[in-house]
Parts: C-alpha cells; sequence; structure tokens
C-alpha cells in the first residue's frame, strides 16, 4: 500500500466522520469544525488518490489550495451567522454542552 | 466568430463580478443603477450567444487559453443558453422590481450579493469542469445565503445559518465525489469523461457519483432534504426570495441533469432502475409540498411550499427519458415556466405584503380592490403553476404527460396532474379571499404604489404564460445539447 | 450507517484500476511556458488561473456576507497580557518579513500570494490581540477599496488577456509578469479580506469599520 493510499483512506475516514458530525451534532461551532474535518478528509483523498502510485501530482495539490480558500470563506460566513445568532437573539440556541470556553470571544 | 474581446460567454461571467465590486465599494444600500445597466448589457449577451449557439452550434472558451484536461473549458450548449437567457431576463425583473422595493438605502449589501450570486450562477451555466463547478456552486450558495442574512435580523440570521449548513453538506459531498473522480479518471474535464466512464465501472465510480447527487439533491431541496427551504425562503425579502425560488435551486439542478447526462450517463445506462429513486423523491415532494402550501398560515411560506412541490415535477422526468427529447422538453420548459412564474409570485406578494402589512394568507382579503395589478400578476402565476392551458406549465406537464405514458409510467402522469389539482388548491386559497369585500370594513379604494414593482411582476407573469405560446425557441436549442 | 459509508468507500479504493490521464506529465511539457518554475504555482495561477480568480472572488464574496450578518459591537478580544504584547513586539516584524519572501519565493518553492496573505492577517490578528494600540482607524471606505483591489485588478488582467485570444491567456514571454504582477497586488488584498473575518467591528448599525491595522 503505497502512502498515497494510505492518505486517501484516511481522508475518507475523517470525511466520514465529519460529515458524521455536521449531521448529528448539535452545538453550531462543533458542526462548523465538523464541517472543517469534512473539508480535510476530501482534500487529503484528492491528493493521495491521485498519488497512488508514488508520483506526485501538482493538479490537485493546486485544487486543494483553492479548496482551502473556499472553505475559508465559507467558515467566515457561517462562524459570523453563529456570532449574530449568539449575540443578537433573545433566546440564543443553547449549546450542547455549555462550555465558557466558547463564549470567551463572543 | 466573435470578436475575441466581447465574447459574450466571457463576458457573462464577467460582468457579474465587475459590478458587484463596483456597487460594494460605495458602501450599503447602495448600486441599484449599475447593477440593472449591467443586467440589460447580460441578457443582451446570453441572446447573442444563444443565437450564436443556434446558427453555430455548442460553443467552448478555453481559460487560459489551456485545452482540457490541463486547463479549465468553458462550454455552452443549448441546455446552458436556455438558463442563461432565463437567469439574466428573471434578474433583470428582479432587480427593477427591487429598486423600488428598497427604497431610501435600506437594501445594505443586496447589491454586490446578487452581483456575486449572478456570477456563480452563469459561470456554473459555463463551465466545464467539475472542480471548477465546485468554486462555482460554493459561490452561489454563499451569495444566497448572504442574500437571506442581509439585514442583520436575528431570524434571518437563523434561516440563513440553516441554509448554508445544508449547503455545505451538498457542495462538501459532490466535493468528495470530484476527488473520487480525479483519482478514478486523472481529470474532471466533463467532455473527456464522457467518453472516458465505461463498463466496467469501478466501485468509486458509483460512490461518487452517489455523492455527488445526494449534494445537489440536498441542494436543490428535493423531498426529504427540503428542510432548509421554507424558512430560507420564506422569511427572505421578497427579492431575495424571488430570485432564490426561480433561480438559485434551478442552478444545482441543471448540475445534477448535466451529470446525469454528461459523465455518469453510462452509469445510468447500466441501472435504469437508479432513474426512479428521484421520481419517487419527486412525486412524494409533490404531494407533501402541496399539502403544507395548502396548510401554510403566511403568504410567503405557502408559496415557498410551492416551491417544494414545483421542484419536485423537475424529477419526474428522469424515468421517462427513453421516451426520445420529450423528457428534457418537458424538464427545461418546466424549470422555465415555474422561474418566471415563482420568481412574479414572490414579488407580487411582496407587494401585497408591503401595502397590507400584513404577512399572512388570511391578511390578503379584500386586497383585490388595492392592488388590482399586482393581484392579477399573482393570478396569472397561478395559471402556470397549476398548468392551466395556454400557459408555460401546462405545456410542460403535458409535455411530461406524453412522455411518461409513452414510456408506460402512468403513474408519473398520475402525480402530474394530482399536483395540478392540489396547486389550484393553495392559488385558489389566496385568490379566493383576495377578491372577497370584507363585511363591515368600509371599501377600500387603490393604493398608490411604485409602478416598477406592479409591473415587474405582471411581465414576469406574462412571460411564464407565453412560453405555452412560444416555446419553440427553446426546444430549438435543446437539439444543440452536447456532451 | 455511517460505518457503512466508510467501509464501502475504503474498499472501493483498492479497487481502482490506474488512471487514464496523466496530468503531471501535461503540467511538465508546458511548465517552460507557464511563467513559473514551479508546478504547483504554475497550476494555479497560470493552467487553472481562472480557478484562482474565482476563489477571490469567493474570498471577497464571503466577506460582504460578514458584513450583511451584522458586525457584533464589542471590541475584538484584547488580552492585556504583558507577555503576549513583548512576543508580539519581536514577532510582527518576522511575520512581515516572512509574508514578503512566501511571496517571492512561490514562483520555484511553495509559496505565494495566498501564504504571504495568511501570514499577514495572522500577523495583523495578533498585533490586535496583544493589545499595542494605535489610535488611528482606519475609514471603512479604503478599507472596502483595499479589499477589491485585489478582485480588480486579477478582473483587469483576465479582461485584458481576451485580446490574446483567452480569458487569463498569457503571452508566454510576459506570463512571468503577469503571475508575478497579480501575486503583488493579491497579497495586501487578501491579507486585509482575511483579517477582516476577525476583526471587523461596527460603532452604528449598518455601518462598518475596521479595527485592524495596516502593516
Amino acid at each position: 500500500m503505497s502512502s498515497g493510499l494510505l492518505f486517501a483512506i484516511v481522508g475518507c475516514l475523517l470525511f466520514v466522520f465529519g460529515l458524521g458530525g455536521v449531521i448529528l451534532l448539535d452545538h453550531l461551532l462543533r458542526r462548523i469544525l465538523a464541517f472543517n474535518l469534512m473539508g480535510s478528509g476530501t482534500f487529503l483523498v484528492l491528493v493521495g488518490l491521485a498519488q497512488r502510485d508514488g508520483t506526485p501530482d501538482p493538479v490537485p495539490q493546486a485544487m486543494v489550495l483553492t479548496g482551502i480558500v473556499v472553505a475559508v470563506a465559507a467558515t467566515a460566513l457561517a462562524l459570523a451567522l453563529a456570532r449574530r445568532l449568539h449575540t443578537g437573539a433573545s433566546n440564543p440556541p443553547p449549546p450542547a454542552n455549555p462550555t465558557c470556553r466558547d463564549d470567551r470571544h463572543a | 466568430m466573435p470578436d475575441d474581446l466581447f465574447d459574450p460567454l466571457v463576458w457573462l461571467i464577467l460582468l457579474p463580478i465587475l459590478w458587484a465590486v463596483l456597487t460594494f465599494l460605495p458602501g450599503p444600500g447602495r448600486g441599484a443603477v449599475v447593477a440593472i445597466v449591467s443586467l440589460c448589457l447580460q441578457l443582451g449577451c446570453a441572446v447573442r450567444l444563444t443565437a450564436d449557439i443556434i446558427a453555430h452550434g455548442a460553443r467552448t472558451h478555453l481559460a487560459g487559453g489551456w485545452p482540457a484536461p490541463l486547463g479549465i473549458p468553458l462550454a455552452a450548449d443549448g441546455l446552458a443558453a436556455a438558463m442563461l437567457v432565463l437567469t439574466q431576463a428573471v434578474g433583470l425583473a428582479v432587480a427593477l422590481y427591487a429598486r423600488s422595493y428598497f427604497r431610501d438605502g435600506s437594501s445594505l449589501w443586496f447589491w454586490p450579493l446578487t452581483g456575486f450570486l449572478f456570477a456563480g450562477m452563469n459561470g456554473l451555466f459555463l463551465s466545464g469542469d467539475l472542480f471548477n463547478l465546485y468554486v462555482t456552486l460554493e459561490l452561489v450558495g454563499l451569495a444566497a445565503v448572504g442574500l437571506v442574512a442581509n439585514g442583520g435580523k436575528a431570524e434571518q440570521a437563523a434561516a440563513a445559518l440553516r441554509y448554508l449548513m445544508a449547503s455545505l453538506i451538498g457542495s462538501g459531498a459532490y466535493l468528495f465525489g470530484v476527488a473520487l473522480v480525479y483519482g478514478a479518471c486523472g481529470t474532471v474535464a466533463l467532455d473527456h469523461l464522457a467518453g472516458m466512464i465505461s463498463a466496467p465501472v469501478p466501485p468509486a465510480l458509483w460512490l461518487a457519483f452517489a455523492l455527488m447527487a445526494a449534494g445537489l439533491l440536498l441542494k436543490t431541496a428535493l423531498f426529504p432534504l427540503h428542510y432548509w427551504l421554507p424558512p430560507a425562503h420564506g422569511d427572505a425579502p421578497a427579492p431575495v426570495s424571488a430570485l432564490l425560488s426561480a433561480l438559485v435551486v434551478k442552478a444545482s439542478f441543471y448540475l445534477f441533469l448535466r451529470l446525469w447526462l454528461g459523465p455518469f450517463a453510462c452509469l445510468v445506462a447500466l441501472a435504469p432502475m437508479l432513474a426512479w429513486l428521484p421520481a419517487l423523491l419527486g412525486s412524494a415532494a409533490v404531494l407533501y409540498g402541496s399539502w403544507m402550501a395548502i396548510r401554510a398560515e403566511r403568504l410567503k411560506m405557502l408559496i415557498a411550499y410551492s416551491t417544494v412541490a414545483q421542484l419536485g415535477y423537475l424529477f419526474l422526468i428522469f424515468p421517462v427519458f427513453g421516451g426520445g427529447a420529450l423528457a428534457l422538453q418537458a424538464g427545461l420548459l418546466h424549470a422555465t415556466a415555474h422561474g418566471t412564474a415563482k420568481a412574479a409570485m414572490f414579488i407580487a406578494a411582496g407587494t401585497l405584503i408591503r401595502v397590507g402589512e400584513n404577512d399572512s394568507v388570511r391578511g390578503m382579503a379584500g386586497v383585490a380592490n388595492q392592488l388590482p395589478v399586482t393581484l392579477f400578476a399573482f393570478a396569472l402565476a397561478g395559471v402556470s403553476l397549476m398548468g392551466l392551458p395556454p400557459s408555460g406549465g401546462f405545456l410542460a406537464k403535458w409535455l411530461l404527460i406524453d412522455a411518461a405514458l409513452s414510456s408506460g409510467q402512468l403513474w408519473i402522469a398520475v402525480v402530474a396532474i394530482t399536483g395540478g389539482l392540489l396547486a389550484s388548491v393553495y392559488i385558489f386559497r389566496v385568490l379566493h379571499l383576495a377578491f372577497r369585500v370584507p363585511d363591515g370594513r368600509e371599501e377600500l379604494r387603490p393604493r398608490p404604489v411604485p409602478a416598477a414593482m406592479e409591473w415587474t411582476a405582471l411581465l414576469l407573469a406574462t412571460a411564464s404564460v407565453g412560453l405555452g405560446l412560444f416555446a419553440m425557441p427553446l426546444f430549438a436549442l435543446l437539439e444543440r445539447v452536447g456532451t | 450507517m455511517l460505518t457503512l459509508l466508510a467501509g464501502l468507500l475504503v474498499s472501493a479504493l483498492f479497487d481502482l484500476p490506474p488512471a487514464q490521464i496523466r496530468l503531471p506529465v501535461f503540467v511538465a511539457d508546458h511548465l517552460a511556458e507557464s511563467g513559473v518554475r514551479h508546478p504547483v504555482t504554475a497550476v494555479l495561477l497560470n493552467f487553472r488561473g481562472y480557478d484562482t480568480f474565482l476563489e477571490v472572488v469567493v474570498l471577497l464574496l464571503a466577506l460582504v456576507g460578514v458584513l450583511a450578518s451584522g458586525l457584533p459591537k464589542d471590541r475584538s478580544p484584547f488580552t492585556g497580557n504583558v507577555l503576549l504584547q513583548a512576543l508580539a513586539r519581536h514577532a510582527l516584524p518576522l511575520m512581515l518579513l516572512a509574508a514578503v519572501y512566501l511571496l517571492w519565493a512561490g514562483a520555484h518553492q511553495p509559496g505565494g500570494a495566498f501564504q504571504a496573505a495568511a501570514v499577514l492577517a495572522a500577523a495583523a490578528v495578533l498585533f490586535e490581540l496583544s493589545g499595542i494600540r494605535t489610535s488611528k482607524r482606519p475609514d471603512p471606505r479604503w478599507f472596502r477599496r483595499i479589499t477589491s483591489a485585489g478582485v480588480l485588478l486579477f478582473f483587469a488582467v483576465a479582461a485584458a488577456m481576451l485580446g490574446n485570444g483567452a480569458l487569463l491567456q498569457y503571452p508566454p514571454e510576459q506570463a512571468g509578469f503577469f503571475i508575478l504582477l497579480i501575486e503583488s497586488g493579491l497579497t495586501l488584498s487578501l491579507a486585509v479580506n482575511l483579517a477582516a473575518f476577525f476583526l471587523l467591528r461596527s460603532t452604528e448599525p449598518g455601518d462598518a469599520q475596521a479595527t485592524d491595522n495596516e502593516p
């Protein structure tokens, strides 16, 4: 098994973990983190699968760079909305496990 | 060959980006005129591109000058051109409406966000590269979410966040599919893939198709993945709801159709039963969406659930592709008729709600006297949604039923007819109330409303009905569908 | 059900025949004409430059979306930790230097505009967090101009290249120049864009005012 294939397998697992997290979790911040996990898994598969025979491939690497930027943009928007909900709503959505760590930067 | 510097294909993507930035620079609440002028230019580009395609066939433009698979090809065939014309036309009408709707600077960031939305949609219709399609998909998704959130009210933020999470799951699944495809085939260019994927098909590609389809169906709000749509479309300002229901959901449907007919056509041919899944879910959408619309309390929720139902129709075409060109014609015509009708309905509702200061269905009592033009537009749009002749909606359903019967899929015809009947229930619910003169209140006189707001709705609704009579150019385009 | 999906995916990975198209060969063949020496940079800014253009647009779009969602009124977090301030005073110039190097190095090593912008944005956030105060509050109009400048520059180059045959099609001799132009122009714009995600605060409803510093 080449290293590329190993990356791809881990990527699949991360993607599934992330997907499960986004669908099943309640806490907004955790869902956003899970989405990022999905993205990381996808990027691993993108690069790893293409390089499974050992030769490095620049095209998926460039795609991953683009993908990271797009994920950052989406995460920023999601966080801004979550922040808006937290500070503005009269009944803020209850976090599944309230921890002060999450609230420090509100 | 058109002059390269003014190639309409490219400017359909560049123009919206330009006006998005230009309307961002002066700050919040500005930019209506720039947007409207630009949309006129874009409509001109779309029409010119369409004429080009009818005359010379499908066109490509290689971004960067590099041919696929190294570079990113932009491609326009008949289907793409039809979607482009629909998008710019509806966009122009909604923009004219929005200029009057958002008086005195209350539009905040509506115009830059709409510019980005159009850049994404046009980019999506014109892209021939799976990864580039992902970027355009995100562009559309994030712009749409921004439009829902624009204004900063808490309900908007909540609806926007739910929409965003659904959108991200959808595009995330799609991207994973793209990763699998690249790993399996070594390219993400649509035209190359169509030729490369043939039996035997590795399991990774089956999974890729499943993931990409699931992601796109989520973004098209197909039952039961529709949960995010009613709040997003129902709670947003009227012009935003119009853009979302009429155009944004069509973009992901277009992509799904493109994948079905293009790279993954071999998979579909190997497993024809696959087509039943979207059709069954579509039927459920028609029934469930109509039922919820009948029971809706708020006018915009009624219209939003109607969108869920109408989107279901689009998926009924998949099992009947064996019946020749009818299926594609039915699908495209339905998308176009619904796009114009739903946009008309939402902006008419926006006017009604603004004047009546009441957004519930019951609040529509007696409004026929106050806003006759707007109500007529609403009714006309309803005619198309119900599928009454001679509207575009009627012709689309007729073609669908025809295709269904000739393929022996009787149940699809039944669903289509039932859906039409259910639609008439919720449409007439509104109209019946609107024409009633409430007892014990004085006669209400017509209220003044900016002409643009009323007449754009009427224009769109008339277009939707007129499509039934003038559908031939649309079908001529479909003969130029390339892979 | 998720475990089933995971299992299916992993097993599918083992059952793949080798890909029919090998793009690294294509990239290597055309690397000389691309204007840069590093294959990933060549793909990012030349062969698939259109993707990069759209990605910059997405970043600006996200910024407008953040503005549209409503900005919080409170000040950004400020720890008041003296140790952090001391660290920041030393680290910030180094970070600026690193950013410039990353930008320049992108032509022949991993690096480039996005990486440099990320470092700059991190520097801005560190600056704000450490509490090194400045009385200057940037004008919202300039903030919008700087963040838009990157997209406009990229747009101008892309459209200008239409005269050369296609969108973003560089003439081979000048490809390196245009790529460097775009990369440099993008860096500041992207850095402000990224920093703004974290640092933007509103003083009045509907008005956006940045509290980040310009390097």
